[in-house]
C-alpha cells in the first residue's frame, strides 16, 4: 500500500500543508495538538475537502482539486477509528459491528465476522448496548466496526488518547495484532511516543501544520529534537531486536540486538520472536572505561556518533553501537569532564529494570519491513 | 355513570371525527415536519428566517385569522383550492378533510419545534462514522439520525395530535360546523352550549375530551421513555 499525500487546506488561522508518500505497513501521523494530525486524517478519510491538492492510496484517487475528483467518504472504503469511539447508541454491538459491513458489495468482503470478534476478543458483549460497555471495550467494538466494513486502509485518530493507562495497555496488543496478523494498512494519528515507538513502521512527524520530517520509525526516533517538550522524558532509541533466551531463574529475557545481548525483565513471548524496545534517552548512563562493580546489567560498547545541545543543561549523545544507535541523554558536565566527543569509545550502561512493558512491544514481523 | 356513555350517534360521531381528523392531520404533518425542521436545523439558504416566520405563523395568528387565510387559500375558489379540486380532486372546503387541513397547519410550528430541537441535538459525529462506513446520505438519515430523533418525532407528533384534538377558530373558520361532516368535538361542545339543556351533552364530550387527551399524553410518555431507555443517551 502507498499512501501519497500532497495537500494545502486552510481553516480560519490554521493552514496545514502536506506532502509526503509512505509505504509503511503502520503509518504514524505524530506530533502535538493543534499540528494538524486529525486535519490531515480527516482529509484522507474524506470528511473534510482540501482546498488544494490530490491524495492517492495505492493510485486510487481519492481527491485532486486539479482534476476536479472528489470521492465521497462512503465510496472510499475507508475505515476509521475516532478518538470517542462513536458506536451508534441505538444499536446493540452486533448491530453496530454489522453495519458497515452491509453497504460493503459482497464481493469485496474480506472480513470474516468471527474472525474479528476473535482477534478483538469481543464474543461476549455481542449482546449489550454501547453503554454498558467500558471505554476499552468501545473502542475494540469500534474497532471491529471499521474492520467489518472491509476497509482498503484503516485510519486511527487517537484511539487511546482518551483512556486510562490500564485500559491502553488493554487495547495496545489488539492494535498489534490488528498490525501483524491482518493485511490492512493502517495511518494511526497519536502524539503519545510510546505508542508511536511501539506501533509504527513509519512515522510522519508534523509540527504546526506541516510535515517536519518523515522516514522510519527507527531514523525518526533518534529525532530527539522533533519531540514535544511534554514527551521528551520518553525519547530515546528503537531497537529491533530478538528474544535469544529466558533466564527463569533470574525473572529475565534476554533479547538479542546488532549492539549486542539486552537484558529485560522477562517477557512473555517464545524464543525467536521479535520484540521492538525502546530505550529512553534518560535511562542511558556513558562510561569512558568498561565499568566494573556495577548493578546494571547491560552494558554495550560503541561509538559516539553524534553530540547534540538537549533541552536546557542537557545534551544528546547518540552512540553507534555496532551499527544500532542508542541515544543517551546526560547533563553538559558531565560530557566536558568525561571529555565526550565525537568518535570517542565508550560504553553505554541501561539498568534492565528500566524497561518496562510501555517500552517493550512486538516487534514487526520481517516480511511487513519492506 | 351510565349517562356519560350513553351518548347520542351525533355525539359519537364529533368523537370518530374528532380522533379521525386528528390522526389524519397527525400523520400527514409528518413528512412535511421533518423535512422543513431538517431545513431549518441543517440548511444554510436564503431565506431561511422567512421560512421560519412562515412555520411560526399559526402559533401568533388568531386562530380565526388562519381559518380565514386557509378558506381564501383552499376554498373552492381560492387560487390552491380550485386547482387541486381540478386536478387531483381533493375537495377541502366544508369536509373532514379541511378540518384535517385546518388543525394539521395550526399543529405545524408545535411539530417543527419539536423535531428541529432534537435534530439539533443529534450528535453529527455519529452521521460521519456512519459515513466512513459507507453509508450515503439517504442511508445515513434513515438508519442514524431519524432513529436518534424518534424521541423528538413522538414528542412532535402527540403535540401535533393534542393540537388538532382542540383545534376549534381555524377549523369552525374554514369548514365550518356542520354535523357528521365537520362538527370535531370542540365544535359540538360549542354548539351545545348555544342551546338551552345542552349543559349534560357539553359535560360528556369535555370529559370524553380530557380522558383522549390524557390517554394520548401518558401513551406518549410511555413510548418516549422506552426510546429513551433502549438507546440510553448519556
Amino acid at each position: 500500500m502507498t499512501l501519497s499525500v500532497d495537500i494545502s487546506h486552510r481553516l480560519g488561522d490554521f493552514e496545514i500543508e502536506a506532502n509526503f508518500e509512505s509505504a509503511g505497513r503502520l503509518i504514524a501521523l505524530f506530533g502535538p495538538s493543534g499540528s494538524g494530525k486529525s486535519t490531515l486524517i480527516n482529509l484522507i478519510a474524506g470528511l473534510i475537502r482540501p482546498q488544494k491538492g490530490r491524495i492517492a492510496v495505492d493510485g486510487r484517487v481519492l481527491v485532486d482539486t486539479a482534476a476536479d475528483i472528489f470521492v465521497p467518504m462512503h465510496k472510499r472504503r475507508i475505515g476509521m477509528v475516532f478518538q470517542d469511539a462513536r458506536l451508534f447508541p441505538h444499536m446493540s454491538v452486533a448491530g453496530n459491528l454489522r453495519y458497515g459491513r452491509w453497504f460493503t458489495p459482497s464481493a469485496e468482503r474480506y472480513a470474516n465476522v468471527d474472525a474479528v470478534v476473535d482477534l478483538l476478543g469481543i464474543s461476549h458483549l455481542l449482546d449489550r448496548r454501547p453503554v454498558k460497555l467500558s471505554g476499552g471495550e468501545k473502542q475494540r467494538v469500534a474497532i471491529g466496526r471499521a474492520l467489518l466494513a472491509s476497509p482498503k486502509l484503516l485510519l486511527m485518530d487517537e484511539p487511546l488518547a482518551s483512556l486510562d493507562e490500564a485500559r491502553k495497555a488493554e487495547i495496545l496488543p489488539y492494535i498489534e495484532r490488528l498490525r501483524d496478523e491482518t493485511k490492512i494498512p493502517i495511518v494511526y494519528v497519536s502524539h503519545s511516543i510510546a505508542e508511536v515507538a511501539r506501533l509504527a513502521s513509519d512515522v510522519v512527524v508534523l509540527s504546526r501544520g506541516t510535515v517536519a520530517a518523515f522516514g522510519q520509525t527507527e531514523a525518526i526516533m533518534q529525532r530527539l529534537d522533533l519531540l514535544p517538550a511534554e514527551e521528551r522524558g520518553e525519547g530515546g532509541a528503537v531497537l529491533d531486536t530478538r528474544v535469544l533466551r529466558h533466564d527463569e531463574a533470574f525473572g529475565m529475557t534476554v533479547l538479542g540486538s546488532p549492539a549486542g545481548e539486552i537484558r529485560v525483565p522477562q517477557l512473555a513471548r517464545p524464543v525467536g520472536t521479535p520484540v521492538r524496545l525502546r530505550i529512553r534517552a534518560r535511562d542511558v548512563m556513558i562510561a569512558t572505561e568498561q565499568p566494573a562493580g556495577l548493578s546494571a546489567l547491560n552494558i554495550l560498547a560503541g561509538t559516539i556518533a553524534a553530540v547534540r545541545p538537549g533541552v536546557g543543561p542537557t545534551v544528546e549523545i547518540a552512540i553507534d553501537c555496532n551499527g544500532a544507535t542508542v541515544l543517551a541523554r546526560i547533563t553538559e558536565q558531565s560530557k566536558q569532564s568525561l571529555r565526550l566527543a565525537l568518535g570517542r569509545k565508550v560504553f553505554a550502561v541501561i539498568k534492565t529494570v528500566s524497561f518496562d512493558s510501555a517500552t517493550t512491544g512486538p516487534g514487526l514481523p520481517a516480511e511487513a519491513d519492506g | 355513570m351510565n349517562w356519560l356513555l350513553d351518548l347520542t350517534p351525533d355525539e359519537w360521531n364529533a368523537v370518530r371525527l374528532s380522533i379521525k381528523v386528528a390522526t389524519v392531520a397527525m400523520l400527514a404533518s409528518l413528512p412535511p415536519g421533518i423535512l422543513i425542521a431538517l431545513l431549518l436545523a441543517r440548511g444554510r439558504f436564503w431565506g431561511k428566517t422567512l421560512l421560519n416566520g412562515l412555520v411560526h405563523l399559526p402559533l401568533i395568528l388568531p386562530p380565526v385569522v388562519t381559518g380565514y387565510l386557509l378558506l381564501l387559500t383552499f376554498g373552492r375558489r381560492g387560487p390552491a383550492g380550485a386547482f387541486l379540486a381540478e386536478h387531483f380532486g381533493i375537495v377541502f372546503s366544508f369536509r373532514w378533510t379541511g378540518a384535517a387541513l385546518a388543525c394539521g397547519v395550526m399543529g405545524f410550528p408545535l411539530m417543527v419545534r419539536a423535531i428541529r430541537l432534537s435534530i439539533e441535538a443529534v450528535d453529527r459525529k455519529m452521521e460521519a462514522a456512519a459515513g466512513t462506513l459507507g453509508a450515503n446520505p439517504l442511508w445515513i438519515f434513515a438508519t442514524i439520525t431519524l432513529p436518534l430523533i424518534l424521541p423528538g418525532l413522538i414528542a412532535g407528533a402527540i403535540l401535533s395530535f393534542a393540537k388538532a384534538m382542540g383545534e376549534f377558530g381555524a377549523t369552525i373558520t374554514f369548514v365550518s360546523n356542520i354535523p357528521n361532516e365537520t362538527q370535531t368535538l370542540p365544535s359540538a361542545i360549542y354548539t351545545f352550549t348555544q342551546v338551552p339543556g345542552g349543559d349534560a351533552g357539553a359535560l360528556r364530550l369535555t370529559l370524553i375530551s380530557v380522558v383522549i387527551s390524557m390517554v394520548a399524553l401518558v401513551a406518549s410518555e410511555v413510548l418516549a421513555r422506552r426510546v429513551g431507555r433502549r438507546m440510553d443517551i448519556e
